[in-house]
């Protein structure tokens, strides 16, 4: 059966792209519940510095994911 | 030997299938961002179609083969481009025609089989190569893709279940902008590739460029471009429709979740060198989006309908291959491109008698009342509620029909009572006499 299918290759694309496929958008959404969810304003409208740099933080990691990605598919199209 | 009408014909059939492969892969990228209104469908297809141009353009590293380690190299002459070019943009067009997302790089693979086949015979064909890296990652991909998008969605749900709806919308309709924008770049440079060096490959064949040539000449990738992007930008609408709305009923969570889950399972899947079907990763990704989703409902049946042709893609776009290569050698390269060509109007045509377009591709996959009026509400837009031409044509039919049928049974319910009464009526005589 190992001929037919490359297990550990396999293996690899599942593990790492739940970290990845899964971990990013759990990040994003971390990000959205600090600028938007439950507590996210205080009186006045303003929202805690803490959530602000939290959620900075979260999109930051998933914005350099994706510019990752393009030097990815431009490096592996060349 | 080769005469330069059967390499113009090739290179001519080369960027349809580059047009068709844009055509119907648009939805693999797109479908989600448009079903959940993150994009209007318009720019969608425009935004898809500008980054598969990008894709394309980045493209310099051009595969040298065609269906390397399932056919054998050697064997791979312009003919059997040609017929095998042909087998695949028939299945491309059938099953648009259908509405059924299936992977342009399996077809091309089916094509190229069929045509081996008929040019030399089982011995030709790489049996076990077909099995490792065509059949069992048509099994495989969509699991992978279910699991991941899967999970994604559950926690991206769990996560932002106390943060108001509208506020998730707004914010996860950019992130599904993102994540598809990677799909489409993706893509563009994967796909452009294959019909570049399937252009290359004529060429060289005909010897109008050197054999030991590494660049590519401007224009084919140019053409190559081109052609994709027109195809993405034509948009098939009857597979992005089935992808965006028919599987599940997507909220930007998930449309978000499942584009990242299929960028991510895609360029991993080339990194590892594992290589999955775009295809069937994203329609994995979409499924996996309703799996995790606590109350989406997933239409297995309409998912049920997509296997089924991915594992037929491989024999169905051979058969024509096989087919065409014989009808090549009967008749020249001029009948087969004439078939084609053919076959293009007739898919054409049957597909106006049930138009898709940007105006209904987001209409309610089903002509429910329920579900029509839900969406209205959702969408706060009445005038979703308005049925098209169509719909009130095909509702007229069936109420229509079921009035026949309930005369029908009507009848046959009459009918059964007078044989009782009369069966009693003859007993009760029996009984009296």
């Amino acid at each position: 059966m190992s001929d037919y299918i490359k297990w550990r290759a396999l293996a690899d694309v599942v593990v790492v792209g739940l970290i990845v496929g899964a971990g990013l958008p759990a990040l994003f959404a971390l990000g959205v519940r600090a600028l938007a969810g439950p507590g996210s304003r205080v009186e006045a409208g303003r929202r805690p510095p803490i959530r602000v740099v939290t959620a900075g933080a979260c999109f930051a990691v998933v914005v350099s994911a994706i510019v990752a990605a393009i030097i990815y598919i431009w490096s592996s199209a060349h | 030997m080769t005469e330069p009408a059967l390499l113009v014909i090739v290179i001519a059939t080369a960027l349809a299938f580059d047009f068709t492969n844009g055509f119907h892969d648009t939805g693999n990228a797109m479908a989600t961002s448009i079903a959940t209104r993150a994009l209007t469908p318009r720019r969608a297809v425009l935004l898809s179609a500008s980054l598969n141009m990008l894709g394309a353009f980045l493209s310099f590293a051009v595969a040298k083969t065609i269906a390397n380690g399932i056919v054998d190299a050697g064997l791979v002459t312009l003919d059997v481009v040609l017929a095998g070019l042909v087998g695949a943009i028939v299945w491309n067009l059938l099953t648009w025609l259908l509405g059924i997302p299936s992977s342009s790089s399996h077809a091309l693979v089916g094509g190229m089989v069929g045509a081996v086949l008929a040019a030399s015979g089982a011995g030709g064909v790489l049996w076990k190569g077909l099995v490792a890296k065509v059949l069992i990652p048509a099994l495989v991909a969509p699991l992978v893709a279910i699991l991941v998008a899967g999970v994604a969605t559950w926690l991206v749900v769990r996560i932002t279940k106390d943060v108001p709806q509208q506020k998730n919308d707004r914010m996860f309709r950019w992130g599904q902008i993102g994540s598809a924008s990677l799909v489409s770049l993706a893509h563009g440079t994967n796909d452009a590739q294959k019909s570049m060096g399937i252009i290359l490959l004529a060429l060289i064949a005909s010897d109008a460029v050197p054999g030991d040539s590494t660049g590519v000449p401007l224009w084919v990738i140019v053409s190559c471009a081109l052609a994709m992007a027109l195809g993405t930008y034509t948009g098939g609408w009857r597979v992005i429709r089935t992808l965006g709305k028919g599987l599940v009923e997507l909220e930007p969570r998930q449309g978000m979740a499942a584009e990242s889950s299929s960028a991510a399972v895609i360029l991993l899947s080339s990194h590892f060198g594992y290589s999955l079907s775009t295809t069937h990763v994203a329609t994995g990704s979409i499924l996996g989006s309703g799996v995790g989703m606590k109350g989406a409902r997933v239409r297995w049946s309409v998912a049920g309908r997509m296997f089924i042709a991915w594992l037929i893609t491989v024999p169905a776009a051979g058969l024509v291959g096989y087919d065409c290569y014989g009808l090549n050698e009967l008749a020249g390269p001029y009948a087969v491109f004439g078939f084609l060509l053919v076959i293009a109007g007739a898919c054409a045509a049957w597909s106006r008698r049930r138009p898709v377009n940007h105006k209904n591709v987001n209409d309610a996959w089903e002509d429910d009342a329920g579900a029509m009026i839900a969406e209205s509400v959702a969408q706060h837009d009445p005038s979703l509620l308005r049925l098209s031409p169509a719909q009130r044509k095909r509702r007229k039919k069936a109420a229509k029909l079921a009035k026949k049928q309930a005369k029908k049974l009507a009848k046959k319910q009459a009918k059964k009572v007078a044989k009782e009464s009369a069966n009693k009526a003859a007993k009760e005589e029996t009984n009296g006499v």
